[in-house]
């Protein structure tokens, strides 16, 4: 909808520069002063003509007014959309500068990083979207999918994207929130139905108890990481940083900002200042057997 | 000449008088700049108080290029580039284009309406002197905003500094109170000089210049005043406000107690988008006397010119929304707010016919003011068409807080109101220093600035649509923005050569460049009837006006324009 209103916009546009465009070429083409000129004289002095300012006011109202009634339609249509099915709902929490999401309906909470299934014709899945924020106002726009909507801290906002092709879509931040606005960045993963289901049965386990790691996850407790980030089933319950209970089934960390292989991992946990300079986590100054018990067990959680 | 002028009877040239020179010593000069209350020596130092801070800012600009040249640049830290990016915007607002419109205004109204000075010339002055020392109070929190603690350095949190980023939870260290006292008592100058200039029009205009007979400028120039002192005010409320909540612990935009966060948004806009026309509106001005002049013909349609002005300054009270469009206003607001800022497209679409059909049948000289303009028809054609793009709402939502943005508005802005004021440069720099600027340089200025003009902002629509957003310091490669980011990289350092060859031709010009005389573009308003540069009294008898271009009647007068009007 967004883009038949842009192709009509850019149509019109268009059209407008290339006639007022054409004329301002044109007058300064043929009344430049020639060489050849009589400089005494000039040219004749004309004051104004009411009948042709009438005429050429009225194609800029009728313009205005077929613009005008084109945004009116799409603004209804895409702010009380109908949708075709039960949509999907996400819930997104803007943080400085990462992504909270929470799926109500399968009682997943995650960080950004959107599964969303598929949209087919026969079978559409649309997906609501309720932004809010935690901090400062945050934009959440993947430009693929639909425009953008502000988070705010007064209060909740809807949107909504219908993804009907497979891949992986990349969005930003729009509201500049702080230091790192620059890599707070979304990743919205469109998959088919039966991946997307696999996604949430996955999300829904606990992470694995495994003796192995035990260490790891006295050291994670100890060192105060399970203030700001939760893992399920354990006493980690913060709401400051992203909830790490499947961390390692994401593409990324540090909201986009580097892929999450085992050479960033380790960089993030030995100074998060290094990959995302002014992000909140602050350099924890873990001591080597700590930090490889930590990595060991934040490993384990996939 | 019949309406007063210092010209002698033998025609002999009278050199140049320059502020102090009289005087003779550097501390004289320095002493009478600082005591003038004259409009025009005022004009002068507004104008070059805004083209000193223009430098500045522009050099920020280099710096944000260099750093967005590549993907992952290290030229400035996070931190340094949102200082940048807020203070290249506030001052380029505050203290480049407001101080060169009101210098502008200043130095011409008085001239062109047949006045000694302005209604208030002390008041002038404190006008003046307050916009100059917040442009250094507010660059002194490079040095001063660290504090004890190095908690902050300049301010960073976006030129329009959305709240509740501005709150102290989350901007620690006084930098923000650098920017919005900064910018609350340059706010104060402004509406105090709106005030003065609005009177002055109203009040001092010489004997037969009646509300119809007041040139172009004279009229736009009301308008304008008229928004500062109207629109400005909410931007000091806010800014006070911002300073309670700073300072005392008001919550008037801290959501948890009950304030609102948007309100920020909604007093900062409903200043922010009129601040638009206030600056677009002299450069209206300058181009509705520059191409009636060097098209050799009368403006066309004058009574609509002045009701498309008015119209204007009205409708740009009710869009301010449209800058919130994403913030997540109810279906009514956007679709009301979007209507109204395609509405004003009609009176600015006006405004280009009736500028077209000035140049069409006219014998157009392409001298430099001439050249500004003609770029500056082209480039605000579109500005006001990607601004029409924009209004329509929903394809806001898609380009708003993107490059598209950006790049609309450094078009408005660069390519609309810098060119204005480069077109006022180059026609009025003789009737101030009684010396023309150099043409071979001018126009060097002129191809290297244009060139890197749409270098730098064309790409910068793409980048846009790729989904760039803005006040990003870095970005990852693989988003197909990389080329467009360097092409505008390159493009910023050719502005910044253009930009040197104009402050070249304003400096060695004054000095060596040719004798202007009193009137060298053969115009028709009144500050070209008197000397080159004026005389501390402007006119030795105050000029008495019968039509629109008092000076044609005077050098036609078997075709003089009263006969018509």
């Amino acid at each position: 909808m967004i883009h038949q209103t842009s192709v009509l916009v850019l149509l019109i546009c268009l059209g407008i520069f290339v006639v007022v465009g054409g004329l301002l070429f044109y007058a300064v083409v043929r009344y430049r002063r020639r060489t050849d000129d009589d400089d005494t004289t000039e040219p004749p002095q004309v004051y104004g003509s009411t009948a042709i300012e009438l005429a050429w006011t009225v194609p800029p109202i009728l313009i205005v007014v077929v613009l005008a009634l084109a945004t009116a339609r799409t603004v209804g249509e895409i702010q009380s959309p109908k949708f075709a099915a039960d949509p999907l709902q996400v819930r997104i929490v803007g943080h400085r500068f990462w992504w909270e999401l929470h799926y109500p309906k399968y009682n997943i909470v995650t960080a950004n990083e959107i599964h969303v299934p598929v949209s087919y014709l026969s079978t559409p899945r649309p997906i609501e979207l309720t932004l809010a924020s935690a901090d400062v106002a945050h934009g959440f726009w993947v430009p693929e999918l639909n425009g953008k909507q502000w988070l705010v801290p007064d209060k909740e906002t809807k949107w909504w994207i219908q993804p009907t092709s497979l891949g992986i879509y990349l969005g930003n931040c729009t509201v500049l929130c702080g230091y790192q606005h620059a890599n707070m960045l979304i990743r919205v993963v469109v998959e088919p139905p039966e991946e997307f289901e696999k996604w949430v049965a996955r999300q829904q386990q606990p992470p694995n108890p495994d003796a192995s790691t035990e260490a790891g996850h006295k050291a994670f407790e100890s060192n105060s990481c399970g203030s700001c980030h939760t893992i399920d089933g354990t006493n980690s319950q913060g709401i400051f940083g992203p909830n790490l209970t499947h961390f390692m089934s994401r593409q990324t960390l540090g909201a986009g900002v580097a892929p999450n292989d085992d050479a960033n991992l380790k960089s993030w946990l030995h100074d998060p200042q290094v990959l995302k300079p002014g992000c909140l986590m602050p350099d924890m100054k873990l001591d080597q057997t700590q930090f490889d018990e930590i990595l060991a067990y934040l490993k384990t959680l996939n | 000449m019949p309406n007063g002028t210092t010209i002698t009877e033998s025609g002999t040239e009278l050199q140049p008088a320059r502020p102090g020179e009289e005087r003779g010593t550097a501390t004289g000069w320095l002493q009478d700049l600082v005591f003038t209350v004259d409009h025009k020596k005022l004009g002068m130092l507004y104008v070059g108080t805004g083209l000193f801070f223009f430098v500045l800012a522009g050099i920020m600009a280099l710096l944000i290029r260099a750093q967005l040249a590549f993907p992952n640049g290290h030229v400035t830290s996070p931190q340094e580039f949102n200082s940048l990016i807020t203070m290249h915007g506030t001052v380029m607002i505050f203290w480049v284009a407001m101080p060169i419109v009101f210098g502008m205004i200043n130095y011409l109204v008085p001239l062109m309406i047949g006045a000694r000075d302005m209604a208030f010339p002390r008041l002038n002055a404190f006008s003046f002197w307050l916009t100059f020392f917040s442009g250094f109070f507010l660059f002194l929190s490079f040095v001063a905003g660290p504090g004890l603690y190095g908690a902050s350095g300049a301010p960073d949190a976006g030129w329009f500094a959305i709240a509740p980023l501005t709150s102290s939870a989350f901007s620690k260290g006084p930098s923000i109170d650098y920017w919005s006292l900064s910018v609350l008592i340059s706010g104060i100058g402004s509406v105090t000089g709106g005030i003065n200039i609005m009177v002055t029009i109203i009040c001092f205009r010489t004997r037969g210049m009646t509300l119809h007979r007041m040139p172009l400028f004279v009229w736009l120039s009301l308008v304008t005043m008229f928004l500062v002192v109207v629109f400005l005010p909410p931007l000091s409320a806010a800014q006070i406000m911002l300073t309670l909540e700073r300072f005392l612990g008001a919550t008037f935009f801290d959501a948890q107690a009950g304030g609102s966060a948007i309100l920020w948004q909604h007093f900062f806009w409903i200043f922010g988008h009129p601040e638009v026309y206030i600056l677009v509106l002299p450069a209206f001005a300058v181009i509705s006397e520059v191409v009636p002049v060097f098209s050799r013909k009368p403006i066309f349609g004058y009574p609509m010119m002045v009701a498309a002005t008015v119209l204007i300054g009205f409708i740009s009270a009710g869009v301010w929304a449209h800058h919130m469009f994403t913030v997540g206003l109810n279906s009514f607001g956007v679709t009301f707010f979007a209507m109204a800022t395609l509405a004003i497209s009609v009176p600015t679409g006006i405004k280009m016919f009736n500028w077209l059909a000035t140049m069409y049948g006219g014998k157009i000289r392409l001298e430099l003011p001439m050249i500004f303009a003609i770029a500056f028809l082209f480039q605000f054609l579109i500005a006001g068409l990607t601004g029409i793009m924009l209004g329509v709402a929903p394809f806001d939502w898609q380009l708003n807080d993107s490059y598209f943005v950006i790049a609309h508005f450094h078009y408005v802005i660069v390519g609309g109101i810098l060119y204005g004021i480069f077109g006022f440069l180059y026609y009025w720099y003789p009737k101030a220093f009684g010396r023309m600027l150099d043409k071979k340089l001018g126009l060097w200025h002129f191809w290297l600035f244009t060139i890197g003009f749409h270098l730098t902002f064309d790409p910068q629509h793409f980048a846009g649509v790729l989904g760039m957003p803005r006040r990003i310091y870095t970005y990852h490669p693989g988003r197909g923005w990389e080329l467009w980011n360097l092409i505008s990289t390159i493009g910023a350092f050719f502005q910044a050569a253009g930009t040197i060859c104009l402050v070249v031709n304003l400096l060695w010009s004054a000095r060596k460049g040719k004798i202007a005389g009193d009137d060298p573009w053969d115009a028709w308003t009144l500050e070209w009837a008197t000397t080159s540069p004026p005389p501390d009294y402007n006119f030795e008898t105050l000029p008495e006006v019968r039509s629109r271009r008092p000076l044609w009647d005077l050098k036609h007068p078997e075709d003089p324009d009263w006969k018509f009007e």
